[in-house]
C-alpha cells in the first residue's frame, strides 16, 4: 500500500515536471494553428520551419554560443582549477572568494553589470558579448566541478612521474587531465545546461543581431506564436534527449562496473 | 623567466584575468553607477549622490521588494513541501533505477526555462489546455483564472526552481544511513517523528543548500512574471529590467542591484552560519 502510494506520487510530480515540454511536442503535430485543441495529425509545421530563416538563425546562435562557451569555459575553468590547487599566490583568498559570485548572485544582476561594463567598454553588442557572458557564469561551476576530483587525487603520482623524468607538460596532460576527466565532462556537461538554458543573462548581453531561441521566443510570445516554434522546440528537445541517454548510459555501465568490483 | 615561473604563469593567469574583469570590474562599476545621477535623457552624469538610495525607500519599490521576498519565499516552501516525499520516494528504489529517475528529473531542465514557461501558458490561459479538459470533462463551467495572477507566478516559479531544490536534497538523503531509519521504527517512533527527528537533521545541508538556490534566483526571474502575471505584476527583476531597459535610469536600477545583492549576501551569510559549505553550491 505504501509503495503504490510512492509510485503514485512519483508519476504525479514526473507529469508536472514533463506536461508544459509535452504539450509543445504534441501541437507541433497539430493541424489547427491555435494551440488550444488537437485537431488532427501533420507535419506541416516542420516542413514550414525549414523555410523560416528567423527561427533558423536563433536556432544556429544558439547553438553556436552553447558550443564555444561550454568549450572555452572547459579549458580556462580546468586550468585555473589546477592552478588554484597547485599554486599559492597573493590575493588567492579573493579569487577563491570571488569565483562564487556568479553562482549565488542573482543572474539578473550579473547581466546588467555585464551589460554596463560593455556599453563603458563601447563594445557592440553581439555574439561576442552574449558568449562573453556565458562564459562568464559557467567558468566558476566548471572549476567546483574539477576541484572536486582534483582534492582526491593522489599528488604521488605527479612526483613519481617527475622522478622518473617527465616534464611538466607530459605530467599535466599524460597525468593530470586523464584523472581530471570525470570532473572536466560534468563541469562541461554543467556549462552546456546552463547555457542552454540561460535567458535572463542572455537578455541583456545579447544585441539585436545576435538573437537566441529563447530570446527569440519572448518576443514571439508578445505578437504571437507560429507552431513552427513548436515543431523546433521538439527537435531540439530530441537532441537534447539522445545526448542525455548516452552520457546516462555511460553512467549506467560505470556505476556496474563499480557494484561488480 | 625560468620555465618553473612561467609554467605557473600559464595556470594563474587566466582565472585572473577572468574574476578581475568579468566579476570584479562589472560589481564594481554597477556599485560606482549607482551612486551617479540620471539625465532622464538615459545618460548618467558621473557625480556623487545617494539619492537612488533614498528613492529605493520610495513606498512603491518597498512593495515590490516586499511581494519579491513573499513570491520567493513561496516558492522556496513549497519546493520543499514536494521535494521532501519525492526524493525519499526515489532513495527507496534500487540504484539504477534511482540513477535513471534523477536524469528524468534533469530532462525538462535542459530545454530552456522560458520556452518552458511557454508551454504552461499554453495549459494554463483561459483558452488553454486545462481549462478545455476539465470543461470537457464538465468539472467546469466557466474557464478558471490559473495565470495573469498569482498562482500562475508561483507555478511558473517552482516548476523552473524544483531542480534546484530536489538535486540537493536527493544527495543529502542518500547519505542517511537506513540502519538509523530502522532503529528509530523498531523503537516505536511513528513515520512522522522518524521524519522530523531523523531525516530533517541529517539533510539539513541539502535542504539551506536547495533553499539558498531556489530563493535567490526567485527575487529576479522577471520573465516567468512578465510571462505568466500578465504584466501588471512586478518583483524586484521586473524592476531593474524596467529601469535599464525602459526607463533607463541606470543609476536608480543599479542601486536597485545593489540593495538585492545585500538580500543576497544576508542569505548566503545564513547558510555559512548553519554550517553551510560554498562549494557544495555549484555541485547540482
Amino acid at each position: 500500500m505504501k509503495k503504490i502510494g510512492e509510485n503514485l506520487y512519483l508519476v504525479l510530480i514526473f507529469v508536472f515536471l514533463f506536461l508544459p515540454i509535452l504539450v509543445l511536442i504534441l501541437f507541433s503535430f497539430n493541424t489547427s494553428s491555435l494551440n488550444i485543441i488537437f485537431e488532427g495529425f501533420t507535419l506541416h509545421w516542420y516542413y514550414d520551419l525549414f523555410q523560416n530563416s528567423t527561427l533558423l538563425e536563433s536556432l544556429f546562435n544558439t547553438l553556436i554560443v552553447a558550443g564555444v562557451s561550454t568549450v572555452v569555459s572547459t579549458v580556462i575553468g580546468t586550468i585555473s582549477a589546477y592552478g588554484l590547487y597547485k599554486y599559492s599566490f597573493k590575493g588567492k583568498n579573493i579569487v577563491n572568494e570571488l569565483l562564487y559570485i556568479p553562482v549565488v548572485i542573482p543572474e539578473i544582476v550579473l547581466g546588467i553589470s555585464l551589460l554596463s561594463v560593455y556599453t563603458l567598454l563601447q563594445l557592440e553588442l553581439g555574439l561576442f558579448t552574449l558568449i562573453l557572458a556565458h562564459i562568464c557564469f559557467c567558468i566558476p561551476f566548471v572549476i567546483i566541478s574539477v576541484r572536486s576530483v582534483l582534492e582526491g587525487i593522489d599528488s604521488h603520482i605527479s612526483e613519481a612521474a617527475s622522478d622518473l623524468g617527465a616534464s611538466r607538460f607530459q605530467i599535466f596532460t599524460k597525468i593530470i587531465i586523464p584523472m581530471l576527466m570525470p570532473g572536466i565532462l560534468s563541469g562541461a556537461q554543467l556549462a552546456l545546461t546552463l547555457s542552454l538554458d540561460d535567458v535572463v543573462i542572455s537578455y541583456f548581453t545579447a544585441g539585436p543581431g545576435a538573437n537566441t531561441l529563447p530570446l527569440q521566443v519572448y518576443s514571439m510570445i508578445k505578437t504571437g506564436i507560429t507552431p513552427d516554434v513548436n515543431a523546433l522546440i521538439t527537435i531540439m528537445l530530441c537532441f537534447v534527449f539522445v545526448l542525455l541517454m548516452v552520457s546516462t548510459v555511460v553512467q549506467l555501465r560505470r556505476l556496474k562496473k563499480e557494484v561488480s568490483l | 623567466m625560468n620555465s618553473k615561473k612561467l609554467w605557473k604563469f600559464f595556470f594563474i593567469c587566466p582565472v585572473i584575468i577572468y574574476v578581475s574583469l568579468l566579476i570584479a570590474l562589472p560589481l564594481i562599476y554597477i556599485l560606482l553607477i549607482s551612486f551617479f545621477q540620471s539625465d532622464y535623457y538615459g545618460g548618467m552624469i558621473s557625480t556623487f549622490t545617494i539619492q537612488n538610495y533614498i528613492d529605493v525607500f520610495d513606498q512603491v519599490y518597498i512593495s515590490v521588494f516586499l511581494k519579491s521576498i513573499f513570491i520567493a519565499g513561496i516558492t522556496t516552501f513549497i519546493c520543499i513541501l514536494i521535494s521532501y516525499p519525492f526524493v525519499l520516494a526515489i532513495s527507496h528504489k534500487k540504484p539504477r533505477t534511482q540513477k535513471i529517475l534523477m536524469t528524468l528529473v534533469m530532462v525538462p531542465f535542459l530545454t530552456n526555462s522560458l520556452i518552458r514557461m511557454y508551454g504552461w501558458l499554453v495549459l494554463l490561459r483561459k483558452s488553454g489546455v486545462i481549462n478545455q479538459v476539465l470543461m470537457g470533462l464538465g468539472v467546469i463551467q466557466e474557464p478558471l483564472s490559473l495565470m495573469y495572477n498569482m498562482i500562475g507566478i508561483i507555478i511558473g516559479m517552482v516548476y523552473t526552481l524544483l531542480p534546484f531544490m530536489i538535486l540537493p536534497l536527493y544527495s543529502s538523503v542518500s547519505t542517511v544511513d537506513p540502519y538509523l531509519l530502522e532503529a528509530s521504527s523498531d523503537l516505536g517512533a511513528s513515520k512522522m517523528k522518524t521524519f522530523f527527528k531523523i531525516i530533517v537533521p541529517q539533510t539539513l545541508p541539502g535542504l539551506f543548500n536547495g533553499s539558498l538556490m531556489v530563493f535567490t534566483p526567485a527575487l529576479g526571474y522577471f520573465f516567468i512574471v512578465d510571462i505568466l502575471g500578465g504584466g501588471k505584476m512586478m518583483i524586484l527583476g521586473n524592476l531593474i529590467k524596467n529601469q535599464f531597459l525602459t526607463a533607463r535610469n541606470w543609476p536608480f536600477g543599479a542601486a536597485i542591484s545593489i540593495v538585492l545583492v545585500l538580500i543576497t549576501s544576508l542569505v548566503i551569510i545564513a547558510y555559512r552560519k548553519l554550517g553551510g559549505k560554498m562549494e557544495d553550491l555549484g555541485g547540482a
